[in-house]
């Protein structure tokens, strides 16, 4: 239709254009650690941005910490390194943090926490569950004639697991924080379990 | 301590620490304190006839001066009226403070009247914005707000105040500089570039054969046109320009290449497409300058300098980034060539690029079909260049005009070309030609302007009235919205879907009506004249109605999404003669 002109002129042909775009990479989840001023609307202006550029937040986690007027928060974000890159420097970028990076590849403890309020239909159940909470190294937080409550820390499959386990016995309510996540100070520290 | 005084005051106290001596704004019920503050004050107010306007009108004083552009409104509708400026200045990194008016502290979050959450309006298209909660907050807020809205990446800043915090007195200091910059821990704008990244650029530079500089906005801001004329002339590197960077490099220079991009001149696009290097500077990549990411540049190495980390590998993967300001980067730049005694490592393949350009130059220049019957847009920005000697500031709204100034004009001083190039706002030309004229009152201002955008904004010809204010403005006036009729023509069997206005209304009449002066052409003969007489009237706006041929199109064009290998040059054959009779009324 249109009359157009391109490398015909004088310069060698450009046959296979090498590629410029940036690849899209393995999606997996990131643990990224924030510092923040802690003022009017800082939540909603970390979350508006990471929402506004398209990207979904697996889960957040804020508090106060030591210092006055800073908190810290956890925020779990699926992509590929390009889009956490992204995410990384535009939060950067405001102006109310102050420090952020991606924790996924650096030695790191992560943490949730589970109060979840289970079913005792039977003397069994009421034992099993007893026992189960105590493997885990859970904690029985609050008794009724008919549930526990339990209360559970550890890192996300450790949370998962006590979930399946006490599922056949009826969980009337649960709840689970999102992750929160801190570095390592040694690099060579044991194994996390 | 300081005298106790109204938050208000306060307002204005702190706008003379920043230097500030104009403002744009339209008043209202919440921000009635502080205009009763700005009564008694030698600052002056420009009372725009739409929130908007005044917006715009605050990004063209930014934008002509390099000043921070400060725009008041009252909340509510005035502050949301402001909110496509706010974008505007955001896209196009602006330094701008927005003061916005907002219900007492006790009203927030009620529906009161006038209520708007405008920090929640704002938080994406805002470097930073605030809710001052308290008068005592009231002074360190509105600093940080110059502070950020001016460094780094300029961008604007909103700070939201409610009626009762101007009107609570207080005897709170005004911070000092430091104190402002302490109280920012989360914010520290980073302009030296890394020396060793410098040094790696050095070493693609020396070595490669056909470079390219592709300049934008950032260098502007930086002032960073000695050390971009003196690195390109030193290893003879072409030089092309985005709409924000015009003027960053002057384009009467024999190694301008003009812009590049969607728009962009046949030779810009092509030196970009057979570089071997391309050096980025204060540019970010965007999707009118690239095309298709796959082919842009293909084989190129990209240096990119920027003084924002987060444009680094936003669109594009790039050989060398270097964050920092563009100035000092291309001081070091220099300093390590000449230290280094460069010379061209390929002084042979060197001058053949240059002379493929030449001949790239030669046999595609940007050109138009002449006609003796009805007048050509393109001829018009012609004429102006030639009349103003290239002296004028041009100041275009958004469409096929805006393209065509950016084209037919040759820009040689920064901040001489200033347009909405990000956000792409109709209606942006006639405010914020008032605003560079009262930034930069020493130079002649031309607003080109398109009859669609100008319909946008065109009440604040008053405003340049009640001011003498005395910009010209040429609309070229096709009585469509050009740049959608081109799509539809190219790319949609010239369907020309709600583009053509089928009533025009008289602008001549309408801006006499105005307190204004118009003229009107309608032949290629009489614009010279017209163009001379608008010249000759300074002391209010003159507005010259040029009816120009309804359906030429923009060439060079690159369609969105395609290599620059697709470029149209030239009309497609077998086109409907042009109808050149036209309506008014």
């Amino acid at each position: 239709m249109a009359d157009t002109i391109g490398r015909d002129e004088g310069l060698k042909v450009v046959t296979a254009p090498k590629f410029r775009k940036i690849p899209k990479g393995k999606v997996r989840k990131h643990v990224i650690d924030l510092i923040v001023q802690n003022e009017h609307g800082v939540l909603s202006r970390i979350v508006t941005l990471i929402a506004g550029k398209g990207y979904n937040i697996e889960s957040l986690s804020v508090g106060e910490t030591h210092e006055k007027g800073l908190s810290r928060m956890t925020i779990v974000v699926e992509g590929d390194q390009r889009v956490i890159e992204q995410v990384v420097k535009q939060l950067r970028r405001l102006i109310s943090t102050i420090k952020v990076r991606d924790l996924t590849d650096l030695p790191h403890i992560e943490r949730e926490l589970l109060l979840v309020k289970v079913n005792l239909g039977s003397q069994r159940a009421k034992d099993e569950v007893f026992r189960l909470a105590q493997i885990f190294g859970g904690k029985i937080v609050d008794v009724s004639p008919s549930s526990y409550t339990i209360e559970l820390s550890g890192d996300g499959s450790k949370i998962s697991t006590f979930i399946e386990l006490v599922k056949p016995f009826g969980i009337k309510e649960m709840i689970r924080t999102g992750k929160i996540a801190l570095k390592r100070d040694f690099s060579e520290a044991e194994e996390e379990g | 301590m300081a005298k106790e005084r109204r938050g208000a005051d306060i307002v204005i106290e702190v706008l003379q620490t920043e230097g500030v001596d104009l403002v744009f704004g339209v008043p209202g019920g919440a921000i009635m304190e502080v205009y009763d503050a700005l009564f008694s004050s030698d600052i002056v107010h420009i009372l725009a006839r739409h929130e908007q306007g005044a917006g715009h009108m605050a990004e063209g004083y930014a934008a002509a001066s390099g000043k921070v552009g400060v725009a008041f409104s009252t909340s509510g509708p005035g502050a949301t009226n402001l909110v496509t400026a706010i974008a505007d200045a955001y896209m196009d990194s602006r330094p701008l403070v927005f003061i916005t008016g907002q219900v007492p502290t006790g009203l927030i979050g009620n529906d009161a009247f006038q209520e708007v959450d405008m920090v929640g309006i704002t938080r994406p298209i805002t470097k930073h914005n605030f809710l001052v909660k308290s008068v005592e907050e009231l002074p360190l807020k509105l600093r940080q707000a110059f502070y950020i809205a001016r460094t780094g990446r300029p961008g604007p800043v909103v700070v939201d105040i409610p009626k009762d915090v101007t009107q609570h007195k207080s005897t709170v200091d005004i911070p000092s500089d430091r104190e402002v910059v302490e109280s920012l821990p989360g914010y520290k704008p980073h302009y030296k570039g890394n020396i060793q990244q410098i040094k790696k650029a050095v070493e693609l530079i020396v070595a490669s054969q056909r470079p390219v500089l592709y300049v934008g906005g950032g260098a502007v801001y930086a002032d960073a046109q000695k050390e971009l004329v003196e690195l390109a002339e030193m290893l003879q590197i072409p030089v092309t320009t985005t709409t924000q960077g015009k003027g960053a490099f002057p384009e009467t220079h024999p190694l301008s290449l003009q812009m590049l991009g969607m728009h962009g001149t046949y030779y810009a696009n092509m030196a970009v497409y057979h570089a071997d290097l391309l050096i980025a500077v204060g540019a970010r990549f965007d999707d009118r300058v690239t095309g298709k990411i796959d082919e842009f540049a293909p084989e190129a190495k990209i240096i990119h300098i920027d003084i924002d980390p987060a444009s680094i590998s936003k669109t594009i993967n790039v050989d060398v980034p270097i964050v920092g300001d563009a100035k000092l980067i291309l001081k070091k730049l220099l300093a390590e060539l000449k230290k280094r005694k460069v010379k061209v490592l390929y002084p042979v393949q060197r001058k053949k690029w240059l002379e493929q350009i030449e001949y790239w130059k030669k046999n595609y220049p940007l050109s138009y079909d002449w006609s003796d019957e009805v007048i050509k847009p393109q001829y018009v920005i012609e004429v102006i260049y030639k009349i103003t000697k290239g002296e004028a500031t041009i100041v275009p709204g958004v469409g096929q005009h805006q393209m065509w100034a950016a084209m037919f004009y040759r820009y040689s001083y920064p901040r001489q070309f200033i347009n909405s190039g990000g956000l792409g706002t109709m209606g942006f030309g006639l405010p914020a030609g008032i605003g560079a004229k009262l930034g930069r009152p020493d130079r002649e201002v031309w607003v080109i302007d398109g009859d669609g955008s100008f319909q946008m904004t065109m009440q604040e010809i008053i405003t340049a009235v009640q001011y003498k204010v005395p910009i010209k403005v040429a609309i070229l006036n096709n009585g469509f919205l050009g740049m959608v009729r081109q799509w539809q023509e190219l790319f949609y069997e010239r369907r020309y879907s709600e583009t053509c206005f089928g009533v025009q209304p008289d602008f001549v009449k309408l801006i006499e009506a105005m307190g204004g002066v118009a003229f009107r052409a309608t032949k290629p003969d009489e614009v010279p004249q017209v163009i001379q007489k608008a010249r000759e009237i300074n002391d209010r706006p003159v507005v010259i109605d040029f009816w120009v041929d309804k359906e030429e199109n923009v060439f060079p064009m690159v369609p969105a999404g395609k290599s620059y290998r697709d470029m149209i040059v030239k009309k497609p054959k077998g086109k409907p003669k042009a109808d050149t009779k036209y309506l008014v009324g």
